[in-house]
């Protein structure tokens, strides 16, 4: 069968290609505007006068004597102290990603290769765990984390991140170490090697493909959370999002909305960045839970 | 695998899913059993050598010492659960007992706090879900169909959307339609109404958070489903052709019936995940026209006065909500596992 048989009719292909384009517009438009618009000042970026103002930046020239200021930027970063809140959020990130896949790994392997009933009521139960809007348990942290005087620093978020992080790592790795064949670690026992051995010098040098893919994940559950770093982290050690969550509260009054957009984009830089060199991981790790069915 | 071996390996994760989420759903379900301590007062006179005046004072050291007694609080039975501010028992008895129709009884209803986040997020659950992958599938059937220099740069500006933090996504929505910025603008001029402003009112809140929950989860339908059209097998597509089925025909009885497991696996995760929905109310600043669940609860638990049982009994009715929802999974992966042996 030639691919001519599958093209489409002319008009089909205009179609959908205008139908492509309009998507992408939607999608990506909104942050090229506010990238574009945080190098401008207030009055361009909402303007009331003049919507091309935010293009042309005709205020921020009057102002500074170019179209572009980087006065955002300065007063996030420098002012408001967002250094500090990146610093935390890479800490933040760095540790719940590296703790997440150790104990990931090492669950997720015991349960591909466990046959017993109860690794079925595991992941059963990581799944009901996994289906709970976090936020509904932060009331439950806040009474002991006062009493032991844990609230408010990294290490707790940290620790809180993982486990909420668990269940769904689990069940990404579990069905990662399930495409592995278990005759490779098999012979390995045979060959005298304890389970713990086997793991070490036979699934760990394979296992590396699906758990950067789980790591990708964790990471983005970490960057992006609100609930629990809004509530367990105190003023000072605030992560990114809260930290931008915050600037609506102060900011927006003082006429300083501009700080809130340039943290926005700083906080979406590295995002775009992680889109860009793992895509092709992003998307084998969205499609893998559906494509087993 | 041997039961030690499996212990080990277990260990952690499970000491840390048992020490951060079970234990604090039991710790949640028994402070929503409990309420704080009323401060205990006590009566003083104060003599001045003209005159003596009573006082009431709060008694610090019984209150004190109440609180080391009894640190959970009074007991409090369900009441936290059937007062105003969550099921609000009395209130829908009243409201029915003196309703002039169903209307009104309905309207009565949307005045209750709890009852107001959980018709929101019903509606935004069960609106965005559909909307959502039926334009995840479009874009996946139009995508798939470039060319394939073009479809890698399509992904990755589909994917934006989707990866970022649900509140900075939503407040880069905002900053575009409020009045001043270039959407809202747009909108003005378009219905040429000067004084349009979605934020004003509250159908268009409504409009405007599903049309956010539309575009922060439809590249992840999309993804899915454009997967799953790489396996689409060419054999039947190619009888289906030689028997003469028209395009649109080949879509209804090759493509969609293929897809179907798909489109369960992905609508029971939006459901799950739509269920949350949070982050957009505070980056829209749609308290006052739209409040969820999560959002109730976060509520509770900010500010000076941390109400936790108040938050708790939200929690626990919220955690029943999502076990209703997730019940059809379970049944189906019990199923699955059987099956399978």
């Amino acid at each position: 069968m030639s691919a001519k048989a599958f093209k489409q009719p002319p008009a089909l292909r205009t179609f959908s290609s205008a139908f492509v384009i309009v998507w992408l517009v939607i999608a990506a438009f909104p942050f090229l505007w506010t990238l574009w618009g945080s190098f401008k000042i207030e009055l361009d970026f909402f303007s009331k006068a003049d919507w091309q103002n935010a293009l042309t930046g005709a205020r921020t020239f009057l102002e500074h004597g170019s179209p572009f200021t980087g006065d955002g930027y300065q007063g996030a970063w420098v002012q408001e102290e967002f250094w500090q809140a990146v610093i935390n959020t890479a800490i933040v990130c760095f540790f719940t990603v590296a703790i997440s896949l150790t104990f990931g790994t090492l669950g997720g392997y015991a349960l591909s290769r466990s046959t017993y009933r109860y690794t079925f009521w595991l992941l059963i139960i990581a799944l009901i765990f996994r289906a709970m809007p976090p936020i509904t348990l932060v009331a439950g942290y806040l009474l002991p984390f006062f009493e032991w005087n844990l609230w408010g620093i990294l290490p707790t978020t940290i620790i809180v991140l993982v486990a909420i992080n668990q269940p769904f790592t689990l069940w990404m790795l579990h069905s990662f170490f399930q495409k592995i064949p278990k005759e490779l670690d098999e012979s390995a026992k045979v060959d005298g090697c304890t389970q713990f051995q086997a793991f070490r010098h036979v699934i760990i040098p394979v296992m590396w493909p699906g758990v950067i893919t789980t790591g990708l994940f964790s990471f983005l559950l970490a960057y992006n959370d609100f609930a629990v770093t809004s509530m367990l982290l105190s003023k000072e050690n605030q992560t990114m999002v809260p930290k931008i969550a915050s600037f609506l509260g102060t900011t927006q009054t003082e006429g300083n909305v501009m700080f809130a957009v340039a943290a926005v984009v700083s906080a979406t830089a590295p995002l775009f960045i992680l889109v860009m060199f793992f895509q092709r991981q992003i998307v084998s790790g969205l499609t893998q839970g559906a494509v087993k069915g | 695998m041997k039961h030690k071996t499996f212990f080990w390996f277990i260990l952690p994760t499970a000491t840390a899913m048992l020490l951060f989420i079970a234990l604090p759903i039991v710790s949640v379900v028994t402070q929503s059993l409990f309420t704080p301590h009323e401060q205990i007062l006590k009566t003083v006179e104060n003599c001045t050598p003209f005159n003596c005046t009573e006082s009431t004072v709060v008694d610090l050291e019984a209150t004190e010492k109440q609180r080391v007694e009894q640190p959970l609080g009074r007991w409090a039975g369900l009441s936290i659960y059937l007062d105003r501010g969550h099921l609000a028992t009395t209130a829908i008895a009243e409201a029915w007992n003196t309703r002039t129709s169903l209307g009104n009884f309905v309207d009565r209803l949307g005045n209750l706090p709890f009852y107001r986040a959980m018709s929101f997020t019903l509606t935004y659950t069960f609106v965005v879900t559909p909307l959502l992958i039926v334009l995840g599938f479009v874009i996946a059937v139009a995508v798939n169909s470039l060319h394939r220099h073009l479809k890698g740069l399509v992904i990755f500006f589909s994917l934006l959307p989707m990866i970022v933090s649900p509140l900075i996504g939503s407040l880069v929505l905002f900053w575009m339609i409020d009045s001043r910025g270039v959407l809202g603008t747009g909108l003005q001029w378009l219905l040429s109404n000067p004084d349009l402003s979605l934020k004003a009112s509250t159908e268009l809140t409504w409009i405007m958070l599903i049309v956010y929950g539309v575009w922060h989860s439809a590249p992840f339908a999309f993804v899915v489903f454009y997967a799953g059209l790489q396996t689409l097998p060419q054999d039947t597509m190619e009888s289906a052709m030689i028997d003469g089925a028209t395009r649109w025909q080949q879509t209804k009885y090759v493509v969609i019936p293929h897809l179907m497991p798909l489109v369960t696996f992905v609508a029971l995760i939006q459901l799950m995940d739509n269920f949350r929905v949070f982050e957009p109310i505070v980056g829209f600043n749609a308290e006052a026209h739209a409040s969820s669940l999560s959002w109730f609860i976060f509520n509770d638990l900010g500010g000076e006065t941390r109400l936790l049982s108040s938050a708790s009994a939200s929690s626990v009715l919220t955690i029943i909500g999502v076990a209703i929802l997730l019940s059809p999974v379970l049944v189906r992966t019990w199923r699955d596992f059987n099956a399978k042996g």
